[in-house]
């Protein structure tokens, strides 16, 4: 007796311990939902494939392991692209099935067709489109491989619905990969050396550190090299987590929402250490003016990475828990009082700051209210824009996979459903979703999602009535123009709509009940709970720096 | 601005010149010429790309191609001793009256006369670009009716001088 293909599929996720699939039915997946009915694969009903494909992502983030969603051919799969570009963009393991019409149709525009592998080849790191029920083994663990080693990324397979119910015997397994030589080994010895050097015999060093380090899990290497030398450390909005930020070396976030001192550090330095970072504009402003003083250090998996946006002078192609392990060895012990002494005046001058005796709710407050009440220890999975900035500048993390935010394709609608992923794959950790009403709304629907599952997410709505990020440009450099940014006017009670969904809904306005409602919220384990913050409609992110400056110019506050 | 010939070798399957051709054109470069065809491995093609660009950006796209699962090896030839050919086959307009000037022309550049109108032939050339600009130039004055080139394919000389 054959298996058809939709088995031979499930076998190999397990096969690869997959436990989660999330997903949304659709003809051409039915077969495939038939088979997972009676499946031990716990598959969770989404209520958008958007928001099947950031549960996917979420898990993946928190967990580091593959995540899978599924979606139906057509609609279902241009519903995933967004998910499955976000991931992209932020080099997160997942893999993607999508249905696809009978191979018989295809390229016929037969009903809910859609050329998914043309539509998804420039968002994922390898996909396929199975013709031959014979190739499915060898492809699911040919994706599996490709989205977990490397530079990590989503696979997609499109599997047309005939495949799926097609019967065999024989199941092809051996991986096919002539041409994929993914690096995973610690960078050229020569290299390493080169780079000791320079760090030995820096004055002024700066660790640079992005999403690179805790793909890796080489967080613990990257602490001894800060603490061993002696050098302060940065960390992009993806690094958060991987250096606590309570240590007196940490520089918090540089970049355009970065700390002063972070930027300042950078700008001064004479060694700049980047592991597992990718200089992207957010980070460098004006790249001809990026730590114009520096000697710059690239560690990096993707040697495409390297040498993209700067040119670096000392380049080291390697796996970064690897190549730290071989690099700490030949680090000297060093003091450097005189750069550190420096940069503690420089955080002295320049703090974090906003304005705590407002008498509304200011965001950073919340962030900080959740801080207080969950330890730093919490998942934080965020929205994108003003709420995303607040919750990497006031929150402290310290440990690697607690922030997870949409950081290089900049996901609206992202926080909610990478939250309840998190939550399947962290059952035992606080989550904290901080959105803010723009955001959620964009895919409001999964908070049906989490009340069905009964995940104890915590929802933090920074509620202030506008598309906020955009309201600030607007105001900064728009002339106060603020063209269709104003959203209050058509907000839902974000309360009723928690509760219509059959979740708790806490609204908060006062600045006196902020952290009490947090505590509340902590104590509810049985659900979902909903806490609509109406904070401060213009409160803006500080420091900023304007698009195309040199990122020590900063714009502080309001003048 | 340099000319690079870049040649990939890649898996033989479809979709292939798709990711390739997705690499050059998502950040902007137009390919001069790009011919593909199956080796000596049928499993296998040689992709030959032509294409002309700022120095460091086509280190990128060497990378990014080097990236690709489908791509099992990328050379760039530009500073390794290889041979490259280009093959074209040109209508010349040749009336009986002209016909011989155009015919010494073909013979001189050791082509082939491959199909014979009333008032023009076909000429099948191959050689390095510069061989087959070279004779373009000579053959543009009687009227060149159609062509269809190749582009370039190259392989390294075996022994790297």
């Amino acid at each position: 007796m054959g298996k058809i293909g939709a088995e031979i599929l499930i076998d190999a996720l397990r096969e690869q311990g997959v436990e989660h699939i999330f997903g949304l039915p659709g003809g051409a997946v039915i077969t495939l939902y038939d088979k997972l009915y009676d499946s031990p694969l716990k598959t969770i009903l989404a209520r958008h494939e958007q928001g099947a494909g950031h549960m996917a992502d979420g898990y993946a983030r928190a967990t580091g392991k593959v995540g899978v969603c599924v979606a139906t051919s057509g609609p279902g799969a241009t519903n995933l692209v967004t998910a499955i570009a976000t991931a992209y963009m932020d080099s997160v393991p997942m893999l993607a099935i999508t249905g696809q019409v009978k191979t018989n149709l295809i390229g016929n525009d037969a009903f809910q067709e859609a050329d998914v592998t043309g539509i998804t080849r420039p968002a994922t790191k390898h996909n396929y489109l199975v013709r031959d029920v014979k190739e499915l083994g060898r492809i699911v663990r040919e994706a599996f491989y490709i989205a977990s080693t490397g530079r990590p990324g989503p696979v997609l397979i499109d599997l047309p619905a005939d495949v799926a119910a097609a019967e065999t015997d024989e199941v092809d397994t051996a991986l096919q990969l002539p041409g994929y030589k993914p690096t995973s080994g610690q960078g050229h010895a020569r290299q390493i050396r080169k780079a000791a050097e320079a760090i030995n015999n820096a004055r002024r060093p700066v660790l640079y550190v992005g999403g690179g380090v805790i793909i890796s899990g080489c967080h613990e290497g990257v602490r001894e090299l800060a603490r061993k030398g002696s050098i302060p450390i940065t960390t992009t909005l993806m690094g958060l987590g991987s250096f606590p930020e309570t240590d007196d070396l940490s520089l918090g976030m540089l970049g355009m929402h970065g700390t002063v001192y972070a930027n300042y550090a950078v700008t001064h330095s004479d060694v700049l250490v980047a592991i597992g970072a990718r200089f992207d504009d957010r980070i460098t402003g004006k790249v001809d003016e990026f730590a114009p003083e520096a000697k710059i250090v690239h560690v990096d998996v993707d040697p495409t990475s390297i040498g993209k946006n700067v040119s670096v002078d000392i380049p080291v192609v390697g796996d970064a828990k690897k190549t730290l392990e071989e690099l700490n060895q030949l680090i000297e012990t060093r003091e450097r009082g005189e750069w550190l002494q420096r940069i503690r005046q420089w955080k002295e001058e320049f703090p974090l700051t906003y304005d705590r005796n407002a008498d509304v709710i200011k965001p950073q407050a919340v962030l900080e209210a959740i801080d207080r009440a969950t330890e730093g220890k919490a998942i934080i999975a965020t929205d994108v824009g003003q709420c995303q900035m607040w919750a990497a500048q006031y929150y402290r993390y310290s440990r690697p996979r607690t922030f997870l935010s949409s950081g290089g394709l900049g996901t609206m609608g992202f926080g909610l459903p990478a939250g309840i992923g998190a939550q399947f794959g962290c059952p035992d950790q606080t989550v904290f979703v901080v959105a803010g009403d723009g955001s959620l709304q964009m895919n409001i629907q999964e908070m049906a999602t989490a009340v069905v599952n009964e995940l104890p997410i915590k929802i933090a709505l920074l509620n202030n009535g506008y598309l906020g990020m955009v309201r600030q440009w607007q105001e900064l450099f728009f002339d106060r123009r603020y063209s269709h940014t104003y959203l209050a006017e058509g907000n839902p009670d974000f309360v009723k709509l928690a509760e219509a969904f059959g979740a708790r809904g806490i609204r908060v306005e006062h600045p006196d009940r902020v952290q009490p409602a947090v505590e509340e919220a902590m104590r509810i384990t049985d659900g979902p709970v909903l806490l609509d913050f109406h904070t401060d409609p213009e409160e803006n992110v500080f420091p900023m720096v304007p698009v195309g400056q040199a990122i020590d110019r900063m714009i502080s506050g309001m003048a | 601005m340099q000319k690079h010939i870049i040649s990939a070798l890649v898996a033989n399957k479809p979709g292939v010149l798709a990711r390739v051709s997705g690499l050059f054109s998502a950040r902007g470069f137009n390919i001069e010429s790009l011919a593909v065809g199956e080796t000596e491995n049928p499993e296998l093609s040689r992709m030959t790309i032509v294409v002309g660009g700022d120095e460091t950006i086509l280190e990128q796209v060497r990378k990014q191609l080097d990236k690709l699962i489908d791509t099992v090896k990328v050379q760039d030839f530009s500073n390794i001793s290889h041979v490259e050919r280009d093959l074209a086959l040109v209508r010349v307009h040749s009336p009986v009256s002209r016909r011989s000037e155009v015919l010494e022309l073909v013979q001189i550049f050791r082509a082939r006369i491959v199909d014979v109108g009333h008032s023009e032939v076909m000429v099948e050339l191959a050689g390095t670009e510069e061989k087959i600009e070279a004779f373009l130039d000579l053959v543009r004055p009687y009227g060149i009716r159609e062509m269809a080139r190749t582009g370039r394919i190259a392989l390294g000389r075996s022994v790297n001088r």
